[in-house]
């Protein structure tokens, strides 16, 4: 399958791409890992008269914690996310996370920031970043502006984006003490999209009760959703048999699915309370020091 | 436009098309025809290759990307008329069937025995799981990479 004919354009620093996103407006898409743009212009769903590379712009790939934020550059590939050991040992919401987008192939090119800003209900960093309570970085010609990831997603692949902006960097907030955070994603095979997922990040207070508590969930319907009764059910308890089903219950509610190959709607939404209760299960074990 | 890249350790310039995709770069201009394509939809890895050093899914990357990189291909693993020792494991331990996979598998394969010269059999999978066999022969491919990795570790240690 070949794709329709564009004009390329490599930018070598973010004040050109910018300036080039600008002047080319909707006619420009941005190529960063290219693993869900290059088979979208092949099968001729997307036919951009121009593509703006940004992988020639410096200083876009890291992964470091500054200023009280995991600061994750919009270009980091996930496979360098996979091999972070600072993310293997304080993030294990993402590090779960990352080893199930894709495959390990389309991993070494895929990058966090084109996972996010391709607004794809389907992709399984947006919810990790909303549970997780990240903010995202634009960088567009007039200066960079901050966005909660709770405002981005503004419809299927539609963000908050605007036409002439980078996603430049993701910030999560450094965790607290006694925090912990799970994934978990039923996929058909390795590589398909979720059939449903549920991220989960919890902090438990010295008294044993939920302090903190962010569940979202992916696939299950027409943009990333934060699953706000569920998390507002856990918060300020003792996270219980009793609560976790409650919140699980609230969850399944929040999901709006529709019926495809992966399966009917009241399979999906079962399936969102039992991964619901496992992902929180998880996340409290980790909180507690467990793997 | 044009386009200066080395491909195993041989330097190309080439004039393409952005539209190009690297593989069609690989089998068509080069004549390269180790390199298979599979499903073309970024889900067999078939079309594997070393893109400094990585591996990637060469029907997934435009061959403008390239430039002034390294690509290496499965052409590339044979040296001065020797099979390399993960080639030799996939005869010795029938890694392949069809063969259609088998120049995604050595690829992935070869680029994570670089990276991980012991490995169990969850890391192999956990390796190939981007690279599909419709023989479903996924058994001695594992074998066979567990068995290069044994070679190739007897020969550091030679």
């Amino acid at each position: 399958m070949i794709p329709a004919a564009f004009e390329y354009h490599s930018p070598s620093s973010l004040g050109e791409a910018t300036a080039l996103l600008a002047r080319l407006g909707e006619e420009a898409k941005i190529l960063s890992g290219g693993q869900s743009l290059i088979p979208l212009m092949k099968l001729r769903l997307a036919g951009p008269r121009h593509l703006v590379d940004i992988n020639g712009i410096p200083d876009l790939a890291y992964v470091r914690e500054a200023d009280g934020f995991l600061k994750i550059g919009g270009l980091t590939r996930e496979s360098d996310l996979e091999a972070s050991e600072l993310i293997r040992t304080r993030y294990p919401l993402l590090y779960d996370t990352t080893r199930v987008i894709a495959d390990p192939l389309v991993r070494n090119l895929a990058t966090v920031g084109g996972n996010l800003a391709h607004g794809d209900p389907a992709n399984d960093h947006p919810a990790a970043m909303l549970a997780l309570g990240a903010e995202v970085v634009a960088a567009g010609p007039r200066g960079e502006r901050r966005i909660p990831l709770t405002s981005f997603f503004t419809g299927p692949f539609a963000t908050a984006l605007t036409p002439d902006e980078i996603l430049v960097e993701i910030r999560v907030p450094v965790p607290a003490a006694r925090s912990g955070g799970a994934y978990v994603k039923l996929e058909r095979k390795v590589g398909d999209f979720a059939t449903a997922a549920v991220a989960a990040q919890v902090t438990v207070g010295a008294n044993g009760t939920c302090e903190r508590v962010g569940i979202a969930l992916t696939n299950v319907g027409l943009t990333p959703i934060k699953a706000d009764r569920a998390e507002a059910a856990l918060t300020g308890t003792r996270p219980d048999d009793a609560a976790i089903k409650r919140a699980a219950q609230l969850a399944a509610d929040a999901a709006q699915p529709t019926a495809d190959l992966r399966g009917p709607v009241e399979y999906k939404k079962d399936l969102v309370s039992v991964l619901t209760t496992r992902a929180v299960r998880r996340a409290l074990d980790r909180a507690g020091g467990g793997r | 436009m044009r386009i200066r890249l080395s491909v195993n350790g041989e330097k190309h310039e080439v004039d393409v098309e952005p539209r190009l995709l690297l593989v069609h770069l690989i089998r068509e201009e080069l004549r390269l025809t180790g390199t298979h394509i599979g499903c073309d939809t970024t889900h067999c890895g078939a079309c594997t290759v070393l893109l400094d050093g990585r591996p990637v899914k060469s029907c997934t990357v435009f061959a403008v990307q390239a430039r002034e990189r390294e690509i290496m291909t499965v052409e590339g693993l044979e040296q001065n008329g020797k099979l390399h020792p993960l080639q030799d494991a996939f005869i010795a331990e029938h890694g392949l069937q069809c063969g259609y996979c088998t120049p995604g598998m050595l690829m992935t394969g070869y680029a994570f025995l670089g990276r991980n010269t012991a490995p169990d059999e969850d890391e192999i999978r956990h390796a190939i799981s981007g690279n599909l066999c419709r023989c479903t022969g996924y058994v001695n491919i594992v074998k066979a990479i567990a068995a290069a990795a044994a070679a190739l570790r007897q020969r550091g240690a030679a």
